[in-house]
């Protein structure tokens, strides 16, 4: 039997951590590399060796019913701490480990309100290369964008 | 029964090498990256991943190549994969209305609030080789145009037709445990969950024969095609050290909502009822096949006699995953010479029985 965990309602600072989060998942790397590179970040230790594990995707039946286990997800998490104290983690789809602790560490950054807007600064860049590439794909899609007609059979 | 053969190490060693070199092909030819997979047989790739059960499109990519493109193979290789890995818990259930929509389309309504997509399809080509891919070479951009104001927001057509209560609810979430074949064997009957978890394993030819079936009248349900939606979906996970939902990534989806005909009681009035499917990538016509699957499996529920393959879910839960039938089809190939040693005998043993009674009668027929 697996949970469903529904998790609580976030609060205004969660969901700002998760907006974070989503950035750091949809980001390749390359670019967590860059945008680490940009903050003068501690030296850090892990909390939990980067770990590559499975979550069970569930779906819902008919979308908005009952759930059932779709199928499994690769995922890779890291647990980092700053060399002075704060904590930061990670979970990604895929298995790239070093990529999991890159976001681990920025988590653990961002969580500090004084180092907030510099993280978010340093993370501009794939947050704008993520937006434009959105933007591409639904204009891209909205260009087969397609009216059916029916046509009228004029028996009489 | 199988009884093990030791011996042959030196050859099989030596098979695999040469399966190595066969794999590889011709080396004048440049060998594929497993990324040129992933890109460029992306469907056959999520193929892989739905019947693989592991939404991860570099570890398919990798198993197509290893597996020289044969699903089967590839299946198994990435089921093996998963079974190295701790599983850390369940998603939050996946939310498809919010669905970011690559291509959605509907048979039963013409105009859909957020509209139709047609996305990169096959629906509408002419099915003629298109000789100029042989020759390798640019592709046109894609065209693009301003989305429409309402394409942010894409309600499900069977929202749409539940607002007037002429479709069945989908079933509550009573936060009963969700049921797992892959940790507990499968007691039947089997829920709706369950099947629908073995259906997305399932092999898409089986599945898309059964489904096929339906149609042609073993078991008719009468279906329409509500929606398919194809688009990415954000996945969520709870971590217990964090207590809330921490996005993952998104992962690419295909939703087929199918509509059926009527049920009604003395008690209810007349409702169309439905059929889910649902699988990891651009899975269309197993997303479809599912639906229709699902729906007929519901035949009991629905006061309905079952009397077709498609409405045995034991028929079907048994059978659909391509890894259990290619296992126990293949297993034929090994050696079973001792087995086959004993029928042998058997078999001789019956033939001079024969041999013996009839010549007793002729003797008799002889003597008389």
């Amino acid at each position: 039997m697996t949970p469903n965990p529904a998790g609580p309602e976030p609060g205004p600072g969660i969901a700002a951590r998760q907006a974070v989060m989503a950035l750091c998942a949809d980001a390749s790397r390359s670019e967590l590399e860059a945008a680490l590179a940009r903050l003068d970040a501690p030296l850090s230790e892990d909390l939990r060796p980067p770990e590559t594990g499975l979550v069970m995707a569930t779906g819902r039946i008919g979308g908005d019913g009952r759930p059932f286990n779709l199928g499994e997800v690769s995922v890779t998490r890291a647990a980092i701490r700053l060399a002075d104290g704060p904590t930061g983690f990670a979970y990604h789809l895929g298995r790239d480990r070093t990529k999991a602790r890159l976001a681990a560490i920025l988590d653990a950054l961002w969580q500090d309100p004084a180092q907030r807007d510099r993280v978010e600064a340093a993370l501009a860049e794939a947050a704008t290369r993520a937006e434009a590439e959105r933007r591409q794909a639904a204009r891209r899609t909205a260009a087969t964008r397609v009216e059916f007609l029916t046509v009228a059979r004029g028996e009489d | 029964m199988y009884v093990a053969v030791k011996g042959g190490e030196a050859a099989i060693d030596n098979a695999h090498q040469l399966l190595a070199e066969a794999r590889r092909g011709d080396p004048s030819v440049p060998e594929l990256s497993v990324a040129q997979i992933r890109e460029q047989m992306a469907l056959l790739v999520d193929r892989v991943m739905i019947e693989g059960s592991l939404y991860d499109p570099d570890l398919a990519a990798l198993a197509l190549k290893q597996a020289r493109g044969d699903v089967v193979e590839a299946v198994f290789l990435v089921r093996a994969y998963r079974t190295t890995l701790p599983r850390f818990g369940a998603s939050v259930p996946l939310e498809t209305g919010a669905m970011t929509v690559a291509r959605r389309v509907s048979a039963t309504f013409k105009d859909l609030p957020g509209g139709q997509v047609l996305g990169p399809t096959f629906d509408y080509t002419h099915r003629l080789i298109d000789f100029t891919l042989a020759a390798e070479g640019a592709t046109a951009p894609a065209a693009e145009a301003e989305p429409h104001a309402d394409a942010a927001t894409c309600p499900r057509v069977t929202d749409l037709l539940a607002q007037d209560g002429l479709i069945e609810a989908s079933p509550p979430d009573e936060g009963a445990p969700v049921g797992d074949l892959t940790r507990e064997p499968v007691d039947y009957p089997a829920d709706r969950a369950l099947r629908l978890q073995a259906l997305a394993r399932g092999d898409e030819g089986f599945v898309l024969g059964l489904g096929y079936s339906t149609q042609r009248g073993y078991g008719r349900t009468h279906p329409f095609v509500g929606e398919i939606r194809v688009g990415e979906v954000a996945v969520e996970f709870v971590p217990e050290e964090l207590g809330f939902a921490v996005p993952l990534g998104r992962v690419r989806l295909t939703e087929c909502q199918m509509v059926n005909q009527f049920k009604g009681t003395g008690a209810a009035p007349p409702q169309f009822t439905r059929g889910y499917g649902l699988s990891f990538g651009q899975s269309e016509r197993k997303a479809m096949a599912m639906a229709l699957v699902d729906r007929a499996l519901r035949a009991e529920e629905l006061g309905e006699p079952v009397t077709s393959p498609a409405q045995d879910q034991e028929f079907v839960l048994a059978h659909c995953d391509s890894l259990q039938a290619t296992g126990f089809v293949e297993h034929l190939k090994l050696p079973h010479y001792v087995d086959f040693q004993a029928e042998l005998e058997l078999v001789r043993r019956l033939r001079t029985e024969f041999e013996r009674k009839s010549d007793s009668v002729e003797m008799q027929e002889a003597a008389e």
